[in-house]
């Protein structure tokens, strides 16, 4: 099917999308030649984790809740941890901070190269995934597999395990690994560091669609470098607030074409997280080799294209292996693995930065424990109207392109946010509708 | 089988969280010879190409949860000669199976302000409670090497070499320090199928049966020394019902410890015969 859409009213249509963690689909209506509405539809099914998590005990929502994501498992964990202890008013020593920022780091490593090469980069350079992308780029697809690799190592050494770490507990960890253990990984970070500045050369050099995306960026900012583990919230437009007033900035919407949750800011702006937002909001803490590579691929104080989330993606690609390095070379141990944390009535807030953005958590304890109410607010969830909203300027421009080069073109789109579709459902197939 | 003789591979997701399915990305050194020896022709998560079946063998992530999953789940197994399913929520209906034990009505007004915009059924069933499976393959995750060893085994036409036994056994063999003897740790290694290396107690933790129960596990014997430990009915019923919380030796166990069980009826209709090659 090669007609084009401006000769009629049509609708693009993708059933199944691929290349995203989890299952969605875009559905776009074209009428009299504009773009009448564009819906990305999350019809992975619905798991209710916020339901059953209410009657299970404070020490559970790390397990638990790290299932709602296998390609960001740490993300759940930590901020899972953080609002718990933030209800039990316990405040973890540096040594345990530091060492969940470097587990962090190991899953930024392993999604960011994963997306980068086997998600994304496919798009760019006109293949249907990397298995077939590694017949004319194979160096390229080793290169991105090789860095997954250290970034599940890094996680395995941490917490047990790449996906379902088993070694986090509410208060700190199981078990500290020791400075030999963290060690053994320096020469693999070595390599992984050169060649992520490669990839950011290479991505830096890819073609890019223009597009500006005017929405109101928003992340975390902390006082402990660019924000992975802790932090309160900052947006673009200078609005500062403390990620226990998140629910009354954010308001979830539910709208019937998705299983996910609307995410708006004062219920009506819609807002980006995610790479993006996090390098305009705190690029300044980026270390010199990730400044740097930054500097090289062109990448200014902000960056608004989101087709070049990739070399963002990249930058901070760089970044967590350089501060995951810098944390071993750093570490002499700690005191203990973790710290008690005793349950209280109450109510706790935990955000960090997932490598797709913001991950809001919420709980309320009984006395005992028992967890009485759950929020949880994924990045994908928060980043679903800018998606539509980026769709909806992308195909007005492209409509006289052939449709399945304009299908394929909003799969990218759609792709630039690396969407989490399991997260979310509380996400892709794309349809162009003619009416 | 393709015209060059290699195996067509297909891998389908239903409700779960795509760690299962990325644990065949995750094998970064054996993917693209992977690649070379079955031809992946079904694979939305790594590819937007896609090969028309029928399919040689089937990887199935994700357990059953809405009625459109319930009939895709009868077309994947007519398009498929093999058909194996891997992770807890394949086998065993996930976490989300805790539904099986609530109100899901209830659940789905809790999450949603519109809760009839969702469409979701009762119960989180396994996909062998709807088809024929030819393989079950646990862990929440499941393992990478087991994985590779399963895909192995069918390409060359041959059982797969898994183990029935226990974590304890795992254990053992490990050399870790058993945490449930010299702490009084809560482990369920003596229930818990082996498959994970016994990863738990060697970071100091017990295990908390993410692989789910092994083929003869005696959750009855385990659960009254969890009672001595000091644990009450409510705890001991939260350790069954996680991630293996709908597994028959697992389920039973915890509606044993369910002072507030509401609905027997609802779970007898959920026992499914083990499906055999």
């Amino acid at each position: 099917m090669t007609h084009k859409l401006t000769q009629g009213d049509q609708v693009l249509h993708v059933d199944t999308l691929a290349r995203v963690e989890g299952e969605g689909g875009m559905h776009v209506v074209v009428k009299d030649g504009l773009v009448a509405d564009v819906e990305l539809r999350i019809f992975e099914p619905p798991r209710f984790f916020e339901a059953f998590l209410r009657g299970r005990a404070w020490t559970e929502p790390p397990d638990i809740t790290a299932r709602i994501c296998g390609i960001c498992p740490v993300a759940y964990q930590m901020s899972s941890c953080l609002a718990i202890e933030d209800a039990c008013g316990v405040t973890v020593p540096e040594e345990i901070r530091l060492l969940r920022r470097l587990l962090y780091c190991g899953e930024w490593i392993e999604s960011h190269a994963l997306h980068i090469h086997l998600l994304h980069a496919p798009d760019f350079l006109g293949y249907a995934g990397a298995i077939e992308m590694a017949a004319d780029h194979g160096a390229i697809v080793e290169r991105g597999l090789l860095l997954k690799k250290t970034g599940n190592a890094l996680m395995t050494l941490v917490g047990g395990r790449a996906i379902h770490p088993v070694n986090v507990r509410v208060g700190g960890f199981y078990r500290l690994p020791t400075v030999e253990e963290l060690r053994s990984i320096r020469p693999a970070l070595e390599r992984a560091r050169d060649d992520a500045v490669a990839t950011v050369a290479l991505v830096g050099g890819l073609e890019f669609p223009d597009m500006v995306q005017p929405q109101e960026y928003v992340a975390l900012r902390s006082p402990h470098g660019y924000p992975l583990e802790s932090g309160s919230v900052v947006t673009s437009t200078g609005r500062a607030f403390e990620v226990a007033d998140f629910g009354a900035n954010v308001v979830e919407e539910h709208v019937a074409r998705s299983n996910a949750l609307h995410a708006h800011l004062d219920g009506t702006t819609p807002y980006v997280v995610g790479p993006l937002a996090r390098y305009a909001l705190n690029h300044d803490q980026l270390g010199p080799l990730a400044k740097q590579a930054a500097h090289d691929a062109g990448l200014g104080d902000e960056c608004r294209n989101p087709f070049q989330s990739i070399v963002v993606r990249a930058v901070e690609l760089v970044h967590a292996i350089d501060e995951a390095a810098r944390i071993i070379d750093t570490w002499d141990g700690a005191s203990a693995p973790f710290v008690d944390v005793p349950p209280r009535a109450g109510v706790g807030y935990g955000a960090t930065e997932a490598p797709r953005g913001l991950l809001y958590h919420r709980y309320e304890l009984a006395e005992d424990g028992t967890i009485l109410d759950a929020t949880i607010v994924p990045p994908t969830s928060q980043n679903q109207p800018s998606i539509e909203a980026d769709l909806r300027a992308f195909v007005q421009d492209r409509l006289d392109l052939p449709h399945e080069e304009l299908v394929r073109q909003c799969e990218q789109a759609i792709r630039n946010y690396d969407p989490c579709i399991s997260c979310a459902t509380h996400f892709l197939d794309l349809t162009v509708e003619e009416q | 089988m393709t015209e060059n003789g290699r195996p067509k591979l297909a891998v389908w997701k239903f409700a779960s969280c795509d760690g299962c399915q990325l644990t065949l990305l995750n094998c970064e050194d054996e993917l693209i010879p992977l690649a070379g020896a079955v031809e992946i022709a079904y694979f939305p998560e790594a590819t937007r190409a896609v090969v028309e079946g029928p399919y040689d063998v089937s990887l199935v992530e994700g357990s059953v949860t809405t009625a459109a999953d319930a009939e895709r789940i009868q077309e994947v197994r007519q398009a498929s000669r093999l058909l194996v399913t891997i992770g807890a929520c394949a086998t065993s209906g996930g976490i989300q199976a805790l539904r099986n034990f609530a109100d899901v009505a209830e659940y789905r007004s809790i999450v949603y302000a519109h809760p009839e915009y969702v469409e979701t059924l009762e119960r989180s069933t396994p996909i062998a409670a709807h088809v024929t499976v030819d393989y079950e393959l646990h862990g929440c995750p499941v393992d990478s090497k087991q994985l590779l060893e399963v895909l192995a085994a069918f390409v060359q036409g041959r059982r797969p070499r898994i183990p029935t036994y226990s974590v304890c056994v795992e254990c053992k063999r490990r050399g870790s320090l058993c945490v449930a003897v010299a702490h009084g740790t809560l482990c369920l290694g003596p229930v818990t199928l082996a498959g994970c290396g016994a990863l738990c107690p060697a970071f100091a933790r017990g295990c908390y049966g993410c692989f789910g129960p092994q083929d003869t596990a005696n959750t009855d014997s385990l659960a009254d020394r969890l009672s001595i430990l000091g644990m009450d009915e409510s705890q001991v019923l939260r350790v069954f019902r996680t991630f293996n919380a709908g597994a028959e030796a697992f389920r039973r166990e915890s509606e044993r410890h369910d002072g507030a069980r509401h609905d027997t009826e609802k779970h007898e209709s959920q026992q499914h015969e083990e499906a055999t090659p």
